[in-house]
Protein backbone atom coordinates (compact mmCIF):
# COMPACT_ATOMS: atom_id res chain seq x y z
CA UNK A 1 0.00 0.00 0.00
CA UNK A 2 2.76 2.20 0.77
CA UNK A 3 4.57 1.17 -2.21
CA UNK A 4 1.60 2.06 -4.42
CA UNK A 5 1.06 5.62 -2.48
CA UNK A 6 4.78 6.51 -2.91
CA UNK A 7 4.28 5.66 -6.48
CA UNK A 8 0.91 7.65 -7.30
CA UNK A 9 2.74 10.59 -5.39
CA UNK A 10 5.66 9.79 -8.43
CA UNK A 11 3.40 9.72 -10.86
CA UNK A 12 1.53 12.99 -9.56
CA UNK A 13 4.84 14.91 -9.21
CA UNK A 14 6.12 13.53 -13.02
CA UNK A 15 2.93 14.86 -14.35
CA UNK A 16 2.97 18.17 -12.43
CA UNK A 17 7.31 18.95 -13.92
CA UNK A 18 5.92 17.82 -17.39
CA UNK A 19 2.93 20.38 -17.52
CA UNK A 20 5.15 22.79 -16.22
CA UNK A 21 7.95 22.38 -19.11
CA UNK A 22 5.00 22.00 -21.82
CA UNK A 23 3.78 25.30 -20.05
CA UNK A 24 7.50 27.06 -20.13
CA UNK A 25 7.43 25.42 -24.09
CA UNK A 26 3.97 26.94 -24.94
CA UNK A 27 4.02 30.10 -23.36
CA UNK A 28 3.40 33.04 -26.07
CA UNK A 29 6.77 35.06 -26.85
CA UNK A 30 5.43 38.35 -25.14
CA UNK A 31 4.57 36.47 -21.99
CA UNK A 32 7.90 34.73 -21.45
CA UNK A 33 9.98 38.42 -22.24
CA UNK A 34 7.36 40.12 -19.50
CA UNK A 35 7.91 37.49 -17.47
CA UNK A 36 11.52 36.64 -17.56
CA UNK A 37 12.03 40.72 -16.95
CA UNK A 38 9.98 40.90 -14.33
CA UNK A 39 11.50 38.24 -12.29
CA UNK A 40 15.04 39.48 -13.31
CA UNK A 41 13.98 43.60 -12.17
CA UNK A 42 12.68 41.81 -8.96
CA UNK A 43 16.09 40.40 -8.05
CA UNK A 44 18.00 43.08 -9.13
CA UNK A 45 16.01 45.70 -6.53
CA UNK A 46 17.04 43.49 -3.66
CA UNK A 47 20.43 42.46 -4.31
CA UNK A 48 22.40 44.53 -2.35
CA UNK A 49 25.87 42.84 -4.13
CA UNK A 50 24.69 43.43 -7.27
CA UNK A 51 23.55 47.24 -6.66
CA UNK A 52 27.02 46.86 -5.18
CA UNK A 53 28.45 46.49 -8.13
CA UNK A 54 28.68 42.65 -8.68
CA UNK A 55 30.05 41.74 -11.55
CA UNK A 56 29.85 37.72 -10.68
CA UNK A 57 26.49 38.25 -9.27
CA UNK A 58 25.15 39.40 -12.50
CA UNK A 59 26.57 36.98 -14.17
CA UNK A 60 25.25 34.84 -12.36
CA UNK A 61 21.66 36.41 -12.46
CA UNK A 62 21.95 36.44 -16.48
CA UNK A 63 23.38 32.86 -16.67
CA UNK A 64 20.94 31.10 -13.90
CA UNK A 65 17.51 33.46 -15.33
CA UNK A 66 18.41 35.03 -19.01
CA UNK A 67 20.77 32.92 -21.13
CA UNK A 68 18.53 29.42 -20.90
CA UNK A 69 15.68 31.35 -23.25
CA UNK A 70 18.46 32.66 -25.79
CA UNK A 71 19.59 30.52 -28.82
CA UNK A 72 23.05 31.60 -29.32
CA UNK A 73 23.99 29.61 -31.98
CA UNK A 74 21.80 31.38 -33.61
CA UNK A 75 22.93 34.65 -32.80
CA UNK A 76 26.20 33.86 -33.90
CA UNK A 77 24.79 32.31 -36.86
CA UNK A 78 23.14 36.39 -37.61
CA UNK A 79 26.79 37.95 -36.23
CA UNK A 80 28.63 35.58 -38.95
CA UNK A 81 25.78 36.28 -42.18
CA UNK A 82 27.43 34.47 -45.02
CA UNK A 83 30.48 33.62 -43.33
CA UNK A 84 28.71 30.65 -41.17
CA UNK A 85 28.52 28.27 -43.77
CA UNK A 86 31.99 27.58 -44.85
CA UNK A 87 32.40 27.05 -40.76
CA UNK A 88 33.26 23.24 -39.82
CA UNK A 89 31.06 22.24 -37.13
CA UNK A 90 33.44 22.61 -34.64
CA UNK A 91 34.69 26.15 -35.69
CA UNK A 92 30.69 26.73 -35.09
CA UNK A 93 30.77 25.44 -31.80
CA UNK A 94 34.42 27.34 -30.86
CA UNK A 95 32.89 30.50 -32.44
CA UNK A 96 29.32 30.04 -30.29
CA UNK A 97 30.80 29.77 -27.54
CA UNK A 98 33.22 33.05 -27.67
CA UNK A 99 30.74 34.58 -28.74
CA UNK A 100 28.03 33.63 -25.96
CA UNK A 101 31.06 34.83 -23.52
CA UNK A 102 31.17 37.97 -24.78
CA UNK A 103 27.74 39.13 -25.08
CA UNK A 104 27.07 37.91 -21.35
CA UNK A 105 30.38 39.59 -19.84
CA UNK A 106 29.78 42.86 -21.33
CA UNK A 107 26.08 43.36 -21.07
CA UNK A 108 25.52 41.64 -17.68
CA UNK A 109 27.97 44.71 -16.74
CA UNK A 110 24.83 46.23 -18.08
CA UNK A 111 22.69 44.97 -14.95
CA UNK A 112 24.66 46.42 -12.20
CA UNK A 113 23.98 50.24 -13.26
CA UNK A 114 20.27 49.85 -12.73
CA UNK A 115 19.12 51.92 -10.84
CA UNK A 116 15.96 53.73 -10.71
CA UNK A 117 14.83 52.30 -14.64
CA UNK A 118 11.29 50.58 -15.50
CA UNK A 119 10.16 48.68 -17.86
CA UNK A 120 7.29 48.94 -20.37
CA UNK A 121 5.69 46.83 -23.31
CA UNK A 122 4.47 47.98 -25.96
CA UNK A 123 1.06 46.15 -26.94
CA UNK A 124 2.09 42.56 -28.80
CA UNK A 125 0.52 41.48 -32.35
CA UNK A 126 0.85 38.00 -33.38
CA UNK A 127 -0.49 36.05 -36.22
CA UNK A 128 -1.74 32.61 -35.84
CA UNK A 129 1.18 30.23 -36.64
CA UNK A 130 3.87 33.15 -36.78
CA UNK A 131 7.23 31.65 -36.03
CA UNK A 132 9.53 34.37 -35.77
CA UNK A 133 8.19 37.33 -33.77
CA UNK A 134 9.75 40.84 -31.93
CA UNK A 135 8.19 42.05 -28.76
CA UNK A 136 8.92 45.34 -28.32
CA UNK A 137 9.26 47.12 -24.85
CA UNK A 138 11.27 50.69 -23.54
CA UNK A 139 13.32 51.31 -20.43
CA UNK A 140 12.09 54.54 -19.02
CA UNK A 141 14.16 56.40 -16.60
CA UNK A 142 13.91 59.78 -14.93
CA UNK A 143 15.67 62.67 -16.41
CA UNK A 144 16.76 60.71 -19.57
CA UNK A 145 15.14 59.43 -23.06
CA UNK A 146 13.51 56.17 -22.60
CA UNK A 147 15.68 53.60 -24.49
CA UNK A 148 13.58 51.05 -26.68
CA UNK A 149 14.71 47.48 -26.49
CA UNK A 150 13.17 45.05 -28.81
CA UNK A 151 13.62 41.44 -28.52
CA UNK A 152 13.37 38.92 -31.79
CA UNK A 153 12.08 35.29 -30.75
CA UNK A 154 12.03 32.28 -33.02
CA UNK A 155 9.92 29.19 -31.88
CA UNK A 156 11.92 26.04 -31.25
CA UNK A 157 10.86 22.86 -30.24
CA UNK A 158 11.75 23.89 -26.84
CA UNK A 159 9.65 27.27 -26.99
CA UNK A 160 10.02 30.53 -28.05
CA UNK A 161 13.76 31.64 -27.67
CA UNK A 162 15.40 35.26 -28.58
CA UNK A 163 17.95 35.10 -31.40
CA UNK A 164 18.60 38.86 -31.56
CA UNK A 165 17.99 41.89 -28.99
CA UNK A 166 17.75 45.61 -30.67
CA UNK A 167 18.53 48.49 -28.48
CA UNK A 168 17.71 51.88 -29.88
CA UNK A 169 17.47 50.53 -33.16
CA UNK A 170 21.20 48.82 -32.91
CA UNK A 171 20.94 44.79 -33.01
CA UNK A 172 23.52 44.29 -30.12
CA UNK A 173 24.13 41.04 -32.56
CA UNK A 174 24.11 42.01 -36.47
CA UNK A 175 26.26 44.86 -34.86
CA UNK A 176 29.05 42.66 -34.86
CA UNK A 177 28.84 41.64 -38.89
CA UNK A 178 30.81 43.88 -40.42
CA UNK A 179 33.71 43.03 -37.85
CA UNK A 180 33.76 39.53 -38.25
CA UNK A 181 33.58 39.36 -41.63
CA UNK A 182 36.59 42.23 -41.71
CA UNK A 183 38.40 39.22 -39.25
CA UNK A 184 37.56 36.51 -41.19
CA UNK A 185 38.84 38.00 -44.26
CA UNK A 186 42.44 38.79 -43.11
CA UNK A 187 42.81 35.47 -40.71
CA UNK A 188 40.35 33.03 -41.93
CA UNK A 189 37.57 31.74 -39.50
CA UNK A 190 40.15 30.53 -37.01
CA UNK A 191 41.66 33.83 -36.77
CA UNK A 192 38.32 35.43 -35.93
CA UNK A 193 37.94 32.92 -33.38
CA UNK A 194 41.57 33.76 -31.82
CA UNK A 195 40.45 37.32 -31.77
CA UNK A 196 37.29 36.64 -30.06
CA UNK A 197 39.13 34.48 -27.24
CA UNK A 198 41.73 37.57 -26.99
CA UNK A 199 39.07 39.84 -26.21
CA UNK A 200 37.12 37.58 -23.29
CA UNK A 201 40.33 37.14 -22.27
CA UNK A 202 41.22 40.82 -21.95
CA UNK A 203 37.90 41.31 -20.11
CA UNK A 204 38.18 38.43 -17.93
CA UNK A 205 41.49 40.11 -16.69
CA UNK A 206 40.06 43.55 -16.54
CA UNK A 207 37.25 41.87 -14.15
CA UNK A 208 39.64 40.43 -11.94
CA UNK A 209 41.77 43.17 -11.00
CA UNK A 210 38.52 45.34 -10.75
CA UNK A 211 37.42 42.69 -8.49
CA UNK A 212 40.64 42.94 -6.58
CA UNK A 213 40.37 46.80 -5.84
CA UNK B 1 25.31 84.71 -36.25
CA UNK B 2 25.42 84.26 -40.00
CA UNK B 3 29.27 84.77 -39.87
CA UNK B 4 29.64 81.77 -37.37
CA UNK B 5 27.21 78.91 -39.63
CA UNK B 6 28.87 79.83 -42.50
CA UNK B 7 32.30 79.31 -41.24
CA UNK B 8 31.30 75.73 -39.98
CA UNK B 9 29.78 75.67 -43.50
CA UNK B 10 33.16 76.12 -45.19
CA UNK B 11 34.67 73.57 -42.68
CA UNK B 12 32.48 71.14 -43.32
CA UNK B 13 32.67 71.47 -46.94
CA UNK B 14 36.32 71.79 -46.82
CA UNK B 15 36.64 68.41 -45.02
CA UNK B 16 34.45 66.73 -47.00
CA UNK B 17 36.39 68.15 -50.18
CA UNK B 18 39.99 66.74 -48.79
CA UNK B 19 38.07 63.29 -47.87
CA UNK B 20 36.53 63.12 -51.15
CA UNK B 21 39.82 64.22 -53.31
CA UNK B 22 42.88 62.55 -51.13
CA UNK B 23 42.13 59.71 -49.36
CA UNK B 24 43.01 56.32 -50.50
CA UNK B 25 40.20 53.77 -49.50
CA UNK B 26 41.35 51.03 -47.25
CA UNK B 27 38.47 48.93 -45.83
CA UNK B 28 36.13 46.81 -47.71
CA UNK B 29 32.79 48.15 -46.58
CA UNK B 30 30.69 49.37 -49.44
CA UNK B 31 29.59 52.36 -46.82
CA UNK B 32 32.34 53.17 -45.76
CA UNK B 33 34.68 54.23 -49.11
CA UNK B 34 36.56 56.91 -47.11
CA UNK B 35 37.55 54.40 -43.98
CA UNK B 36 41.50 55.74 -43.94
CA UNK B 37 40.39 59.15 -43.44
CA UNK B 38 37.57 58.29 -40.91
CA UNK B 39 39.65 56.03 -38.74
CA UNK B 40 42.46 58.64 -38.80
CA UNK B 41 39.69 61.73 -37.44
CA UNK B 42 38.05 58.71 -35.10
CA UNK B 43 41.30 58.64 -33.84
CA UNK B 44 41.37 62.31 -33.25
CA UNK B 45 38.05 62.34 -31.61
CA UNK B 46 39.23 60.05 -29.27
CA UNK B 47 41.81 61.64 -28.05
CA UNK B 48 40.00 64.75 -27.68
CA UNK B 49 37.33 63.45 -26.10
CA UNK B 50 39.41 61.59 -23.70
CA UNK B 51 41.60 64.48 -22.63
CA UNK B 52 39.40 67.42 -22.67
CA UNK B 53 35.34 66.35 -23.69
CA UNK B 54 34.86 63.57 -21.05
CA UNK B 55 36.79 64.66 -18.30
CA UNK B 56 34.37 67.79 -18.56
CA UNK B 57 31.39 65.72 -18.79
CA UNK B 58 32.76 64.05 -15.80
CA UNK B 59 33.15 66.65 -13.90
CA UNK B 60 29.57 68.36 -14.84
CA UNK B 61 28.25 65.05 -13.69
CA UNK B 62 29.84 65.35 -10.46
CA UNK B 63 28.88 68.84 -9.70
CA UNK B 64 25.50 69.46 -11.13
CA UNK B 65 22.99 66.66 -8.89
CA UNK B 66 20.32 65.20 -11.30
CA UNK B 67 17.93 67.50 -11.93
CA UNK B 68 20.29 70.24 -12.53
CA UNK B 69 21.31 68.05 -15.52
CA UNK B 70 17.63 66.78 -16.31
CA UNK B 71 16.65 70.85 -16.02
CA UNK B 72 19.52 71.40 -18.13
CA UNK B 73 19.09 68.99 -21.26
CA UNK B 74 15.15 69.15 -20.75
CA UNK B 75 15.75 72.90 -21.88
CA UNK B 76 17.69 72.16 -24.82
CA UNK B 77 15.13 69.27 -25.70
CA UNK B 78 12.39 71.82 -25.77
CA UNK B 79 14.15 74.45 -27.97
CA UNK B 80 14.36 71.96 -30.49
CA UNK B 81 11.06 70.71 -30.41
CA UNK B 82 9.74 73.87 -33.19
CA UNK B 83 12.26 72.24 -35.73
CA UNK B 84 11.30 68.48 -35.02
CA UNK B 85 7.83 69.85 -35.40
CA UNK B 86 9.02 71.12 -38.76
CA UNK B 87 10.97 68.37 -39.94
CA UNK B 88 8.11 65.85 -39.22
CA UNK B 89 5.55 68.26 -41.19
CA UNK B 90 8.09 67.87 -43.85
CA UNK B 91 7.67 64.19 -43.40
CA UNK B 92 4.14 64.28 -43.35
CA UNK B 93 3.45 63.31 -40.40
CA UNK B 94 1.45 66.82 -39.38
CA UNK B 95 -0.39 64.57 -36.22
CA UNK B 96 3.08 64.65 -35.03
CA UNK B 97 4.31 68.01 -35.61
CA UNK B 98 1.00 69.17 -33.56
CA UNK B 99 2.26 66.94 -30.78
CA UNK B 100 5.61 68.77 -31.02
CA UNK B 101 4.07 71.90 -30.83
CA UNK B 102 1.74 71.37 -28.14
CA UNK B 103 4.85 69.83 -25.89
CA UNK B 104 6.80 73.57 -26.93
CA UNK B 105 3.68 75.66 -25.87
CA UNK B 106 3.28 73.44 -22.96
CA UNK B 107 6.51 73.07 -21.13
CA UNK B 108 8.06 76.75 -22.45
CA UNK B 109 4.83 77.47 -20.05
CA UNK B 110 3.86 75.18 -17.40
CA UNK B 111 7.22 73.81 -17.43
CA UNK B 112 8.83 76.87 -16.89
CA UNK B 113 11.03 77.92 -19.60
CA UNK B 114 11.71 73.92 -20.73
CA UNK B 115 12.72 72.98 -17.80
CA UNK B 116 10.55 70.74 -16.85
CA UNK B 117 8.91 68.08 -19.63
CA UNK B 118 5.90 68.41 -18.18
CA UNK B 119 4.47 67.21 -21.51
CA UNK B 120 6.34 63.76 -21.70
CA UNK B 121 4.42 63.12 -17.98
CA UNK B 122 0.86 63.71 -19.84
CA UNK B 123 1.86 61.70 -23.11
CA UNK B 124 2.92 63.88 -25.60
CA UNK B 125 5.87 61.73 -26.15
CA UNK B 126 9.64 63.17 -27.19
CA UNK B 127 9.88 62.16 -31.36
CA UNK B 128 14.06 62.34 -32.60
CA UNK B 129 14.08 63.92 -35.66
CA UNK B 130 16.13 66.31 -37.87
CA UNK B 131 16.73 67.23 -41.09
CA UNK B 132 19.03 64.07 -41.94
CA UNK B 133 16.18 62.35 -40.95
CA UNK B 134 13.67 63.85 -43.39
CA UNK B 135 16.06 63.76 -46.31
CA UNK B 136 16.31 60.05 -45.64
CA UNK B 137 12.29 59.54 -45.58
CA UNK B 138 12.45 61.47 -49.02
CA UNK B 139 13.99 58.85 -50.27
CA UNK B 140 18.26 60.15 -50.10
CA UNK B 141 20.83 57.80 -49.61
CA UNK B 142 22.93 57.48 -46.78
CA UNK B 143 25.80 58.47 -48.93
CA UNK B 144 29.29 57.61 -47.76
CA UNK B 145 29.93 57.41 -43.67
CA UNK B 146 31.87 59.97 -42.43
CA UNK B 147 33.44 60.53 -39.48
CA UNK B 148 33.76 64.96 -38.72
CA UNK B 149 36.14 66.05 -36.46
CA UNK B 150 34.73 67.17 -32.57
CA UNK B 151 30.94 66.02 -34.00
CA UNK B 152 31.62 62.61 -34.61
CA UNK B 153 29.80 59.95 -37.04
CA UNK B 154 27.89 61.24 -39.86
CA UNK B 155 26.67 60.45 -43.71
CA UNK B 156 27.19 62.52 -46.33
CA UNK B 157 23.52 63.01 -46.21
CA UNK B 158 22.91 63.50 -42.59
CA UNK B 159 26.22 66.45 -42.97
CA UNK B 160 24.36 68.24 -44.84
CA UNK B 161 21.11 67.72 -42.87
CA UNK B 162 23.34 68.85 -40.09
CA UNK B 163 24.38 71.99 -41.74
CA UNK B 164 20.77 73.24 -42.72
CA UNK B 165 19.98 72.16 -39.15
CA UNK B 166 22.76 74.00 -37.21
CA UNK B 167 22.18 76.74 -39.60
CA UNK B 168 18.42 77.22 -38.19
CA UNK B 169 19.18 76.51 -34.20
CA UNK B 170 17.84 78.64 -32.36
CA UNK B 171 20.48 78.56 -30.10
CA UNK B 172 22.90 79.40 -32.98
CA UNK B 173 21.08 82.41 -34.17
CA UNK B 174 21.36 84.47 -30.46
CA UNK B 175 23.22 87.78 -31.27
CA UNK B 176 25.39 88.20 -27.90
CA UNK B 177 28.41 85.64 -28.80
CA UNK B 178 29.27 85.30 -25.81
CA UNK B 179 25.69 83.47 -24.50
CA UNK B 180 25.75 82.14 -27.72
CA UNK B 181 29.00 80.50 -27.61
CA UNK B 182 28.53 79.10 -23.69
CA UNK B 183 25.08 77.99 -24.41
CA UNK B 184 26.37 75.73 -27.29
CA UNK B 185 29.27 74.34 -25.27
CA UNK B 186 27.00 73.76 -22.72
CA UNK B 187 24.36 71.77 -24.81
CA UNK B 188 27.61 69.50 -26.19
CA UNK B 189 28.64 69.34 -22.53
CA UNK B 190 25.15 67.99 -21.36
CA UNK B 191 24.98 66.07 -24.57
CA UNK B 192 28.28 63.72 -23.79
CA UNK B 193 27.35 63.58 -20.14
CA UNK B 194 24.31 60.99 -21.38
CA UNK B 195 26.32 59.12 -23.24
CA UNK B 196 28.66 58.52 -20.17
CA UNK B 197 26.81 55.28 -19.09
CA UNK B 198 27.35 53.72 -22.53
CA UNK B 199 31.45 54.16 -22.73
CA UNK B 200 31.96 51.04 -20.98
CA UNK B 201 29.81 48.90 -22.70
CA UNK B 202 31.17 50.14 -26.65
CA UNK B 203 34.91 49.49 -24.77
CA UNK B 204 34.10 46.21 -23.96
CA UNK B 205 31.79 44.99 -26.27
CA UNK B 206 33.68 45.86 -29.27
CA UNK B 207 36.63 43.77 -31.10
CA UNK B 208 36.92 47.05 -33.09
CA UNK B 209 35.81 50.03 -32.03
CA UNK B 210 35.84 51.95 -35.02
CA UNK B 211 34.05 50.05 -36.89
CA UNK B 212 31.50 48.96 -33.86
CA UNK B 213 30.78 52.49 -33.38
CA UNK B 214 30.10 52.43 -37.19
CA UNK B 215 28.16 50.07 -37.60
CA UNK B 216 25.63 51.19 -34.60
CA UNK B 217 25.27 54.57 -35.89
CA UNK B 218 24.26 53.46 -39.26
CA UNK B 219 21.79 51.07 -37.97
CA UNK B 220 20.46 53.86 -35.34
CA UNK B 221 20.01 56.09 -38.03
CA UNK B 222 17.96 53.69 -40.00
CA UNK B 223 15.44 52.84 -37.24
CA UNK B 224 14.97 56.36 -36.53
CA UNK B 225 14.45 57.22 -40.03
CA UNK B 226 11.67 54.66 -39.90
CA UNK B 227 10.41 55.66 -36.66
CA UNK B 228 11.71 52.57 -34.98
CA UNK B 229 9.91 50.65 -36.97
CA UNK B 230 12.86 49.63 -40.12
CA UNK B 231 11.77 46.97 -42.72
CA UNK B 232 12.74 43.66 -40.64
CA UNK B 233 15.60 41.64 -42.07
CA UNK B 234 14.30 38.04 -42.15
CA UNK B 235 17.16 35.47 -41.82
CA UNK B 236 15.70 32.60 -39.60
CA UNK B 237 17.31 31.80 -36.84
CA UNK B 238 19.30 28.81 -37.24
CA UNK B 239 18.34 25.57 -35.08
CA UNK B 240 21.68 24.27 -33.52
CA UNK B 241 24.25 23.54 -36.16
CA UNK B 242 22.75 23.53 -39.20
CA UNK B 243 23.41 26.92 -40.50
CA UNK B 244 20.92 30.13 -41.27
CA UNK B 245 17.54 27.83 -41.79
CA UNK B 246 15.33 30.07 -43.92
CA UNK B 247 15.71 30.09 -47.62
CA UNK B 248 16.71 33.87 -47.37
CA UNK B 249 20.76 34.14 -48.50
CA UNK B 250 22.09 35.56 -45.82
CA UNK B 251 24.61 37.44 -48.13
CA UNK B 252 21.71 39.12 -49.62
CA UNK B 253 19.74 40.48 -46.67
CA UNK B 254 23.34 41.80 -46.15
CA UNK B 255 23.16 43.72 -48.69
CA UNK B 256 19.44 44.55 -48.10
CA UNK B 257 20.82 46.64 -44.87
CA UNK B 258 22.60 48.95 -47.07
CA UNK B 259 19.27 49.49 -49.54
CA UNK B 260 17.91 52.25 -47.15
CA UNK B 261 16.83 54.72 -49.76
CA UNK B 262 15.15 51.84 -51.65
CA UNK B 263 12.51 50.65 -48.78
CA UNK B 264 8.85 52.61 -49.57
CA UNK B 265 7.72 54.84 -46.99
CA UNK B 266 3.87 54.26 -46.84
CA UNK B 267 4.36 50.80 -45.76
CA UNK B 268 5.72 51.78 -42.64
CA UNK B 269 3.61 50.42 -39.24
CA UNK B 270 2.60 53.15 -37.01
CA UNK B 271 3.38 51.71 -33.75
CA UNK B 272 0.11 51.96 -31.21
CA UNK B 273 0.17 53.95 -27.89
CA UNK B 274 2.72 52.40 -25.49
CA UNK B 275 1.12 50.69 -23.11
CA UNK B 276 2.65 50.57 -18.94
CA UNK B 277 2.19 47.03 -18.08
CA UNK B 278 1.96 46.14 -14.18
CA UNK B 279 5.85 45.29 -12.70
Amino acid sequence: MRALIFALTLLVQASWGGAAVAMAADLAPDALVRNVTSEVLTIVRSDRELQAGSHKRAIDLVETKILPHFDFTAMTALAMGREWRSATPEQRRQLTAEFRTLLVRTYSNALTAYKNQSVEFKPFRMQAGETDVVVRSQVVQPGAKPVTIDYNLEKTPEGWKVYDVVVGGVSLVTNYRSTFAQEVRSGGIDGLIRSLQAKNRSLETAMLSSARR
Amino acid sequence: MKWGNDRRFFAAAAILAAALGGCASTGNDPRDPLEGFNRAMFGFNEGLDKVVVRPVAQAYETVAPLPVRTGVSNAFSNVGDLWIAVNNLLQGKPGEAGADLGRLLINSTIGILGLFDVASEMGLEKHEEDFGQTLGRWGTGDGAYLVLPVLGPRTVRDTFGLALDSYLDPVWQLDHVPTRNSLVAGRFVSDRAAFLPVDRVVREAALDKYAYVRDAYLQRRRSLIHDGNPPRERFGAAPAGTGIASGVDPARASTNLLLVEAEPVAGIPVEGQDAPVPR
